[in-house]
């Protein structure tokens, strides 16, 4: 019995119930981690329980109610003694899970409190790793979760699944949530990696399980196909050494083609029964681009409606630029130019680096260059960075 | 549990609200104050004169300062503020999420009251 492998499977969701019962997050979690670490002292010399989770959540039960005994006993409370005999349960309740997702992103929290709550206490992720894959003094980190916990309990913020009239709302918060845990991991904003792997596994798992929570949400299978067909090609985005490697050099017989089997599956089932969602839409066109065997053989007209659709519903520069670089694969790099021509996107790399490399494709080198200067001076990740100087070098035969 | 609903907006858009008079002279505002008073959820109501008819007293080296005005200078001002007995958060941002004036560029801040 793998503790590691129970602790990383069931943790959210021993949590998720204890905190229902013991009304407090801050002591179920107390709780919970003495109960891990009971198992991991008995465990080797007794043997694994027959029902190890029922274990963990029974001792962790025990654990909290003996806090709670030494707090009234100090703090001269009798009452609260008794509120601790909770009813006898020793199964983690999925509904739980679900309370304990929307409590996290709840709006009242900011967004990173959100993104830090959902990866400790849904994931289980250690304060250290959370910081650590965030860039953040580990202090920090430990201080915005400490603040998020008490804002909860100061401001009652309820334990419960939204109703049906916030659910369409509250669930868009919780899939962003979701979804910047795996770009954080998928492409890092700040530093020297682009992937980090785990965050990545995270947010699938994540989302796996709130596809299992709420079978009937369409943007949640849509948001998990986006997931498993970005997942999908993230072996061949960077190089041993570090350095990006384009769309059309990616080795595509590296791509994991079970997750775009799977995602493909989803697609369909996200963009049946209902208008498309953002999700759903992102996903579809991630699919055309997992399904083709090549960058020529790629179908960009469709690729390029798709972002019409999507810009239909959420408007926004950025997806005005994608649409762009679409269009400017099918119908030629002029027509590209003079639709990114319009956008207006200042702190964006990516839209000099894409106005770059479409001028740099026409032979117009010196008018790249000055394009790849505009992007350097704002570009954020080193890989990136370095991407974008060795194509400088190449414009301007240094 | 208690919470405080303030209500902050610029000083042009409280006069423009009500003409020149007090906040809560305005139909839609008066409206959604005494149907939190019938359903139950009110303790305390009231809508504030504006930051010109505030006084603002301080402290410095033992002796008490008086000046005219606010204690800051912000471009929205508190204007006016409701106490709701809610059961949590949720409640408290329902009844604040349908203050009409937030359509007109108000804004509302919950905060929990301390238990006494």
């Amino acid at each position: 019995m793998n503790v590691g492998e129970l602790h990383r499977r069931e943790y959210g969701h021993i949590l998720a119930s204890l905190i229902r019962v013991l009304r407090d997050i801050t002591l179920a979690e107390d709780a919970l981690q003495e109960a891990f670490a009971a198992a991991l002292e008995q465990w080797p010399v007794k043997g694994p329980p027959l029902n190890p989770v029922a274990w963990l959540m029974t001792t962790a039960r025990h654990k909290a109610i003996d806090q709670i005994r030494r707090r009234a006993l100090l703090e001269g409370k009798r009452e609260e003694i008794a509120a601790a005999i909770a009813p006898e349960e020793n199964t983690p309740v999925p509904l739980d899970s679900l309370r304990l997702i929307f409590t996290c992103c709840h709006p009242a929290l900011s967004p990173e409190a959100q993104v830090a709550l959902t990866l400790r206490t849904v994931c289980g992720l250690a304060t250290e790793e959370i910081a650590r894959a965030f860039l953040v003094p580990v202090p920090t980190m430990a201080q915005r979760l400490v603040r998020a916990k008490a804002k909860i309990r100061l401001a009652r913020i309820p334990y419960e699944v939204p109703g049906d009239d916030e659910l369409a709302g509250r669930l868009e918060t919780v899939l962003a949530v979701v979804y910047l845990v795996f770009n954080e991991g998928y492409s890092a904003s700040f530093g020297e990696d682009m992937v980090r792997a785990d965050l990545c596994a995270e947010a699938l798992r994540l989302c796996r399980e709130l596809v299992a929570l709420l079978p009937a949400e369409r943007e949640v299978r849509g948001l998990l196909a986006l997931l498993l067909l970005n997942d999908a090609r993230r072996a061949t985005r960077v190089d041993d050494a570090g350095e990006i490697i384009l769309l059309e050099d990616q080795d595509r017989s590296r791509w994991d083609h079970e997750k775009i089997a799977e995602g493909i599956a989803l697609v369909d089932r996200a963009l049946r029964g209902g208008p498309p969602g953002i999700y759903g839409l992102q996903a579809a066109i991630a699919a055309l681009h997992a399904e083709a065997p090549s960058v020529a053989q790629t179908d960009w007209e469709q690729i390029a409606a798709l972002y019409g659709v999507l810009l239909g519903q959420y408007p926004s520069p950025i997806i005005e630029l994608n649409r762009a670089v679409a269009i400017a694969m099918a119908e030629g790099f002029e027509r590209g130019l003079e639709l990114i021509d319009m956008i207006d996107l200042p702190e964006y790399h990516l839209l000099p680096a894409a106005r770059a490399d479409m001028l740099r494709r026409l032979g117009r080198h010196a008018e790249a260059a000055i394009a790849y200067r505009q992007a350097l001076a704002i570009v954020t990740n080193d890989a990136e960075r370095r991407f974008l100087l060795r194509r400088l070098e190449e414009v301007t035969g240094g | 549990m208690q919470y405080m609903l303030l209500v902050y907006g610029e000083e042009r858009l409280w006069s423009e609200l009500a003409g020149g008079n007090a906040p809560f002279l305005d139909d839609a505002q008066t409206r959604w104050a005494q149907e939190l008073v019938r359903s139950g959820h009110s303790r305390a109501m009231a809508g504030l004169h504006s930051v010109a008819t505030a006084t603002t007293v301080r402290a410095s080296e033992g002796k008490v300062l008086i000046t005219d005005g606010p204690f800051a200078e912000t471009r929205e001002v508190l204007g006016g503020y409701q106490v709701v007995e809610c059961r949590d958060l949720d409640e408290a941002i329902a009844i604040a999420s349908r203050f009409p004036a937030l359509r007109k560029g108000f804004s509302m801040e919950i905060r929990p009251v301390m238990p006494l």
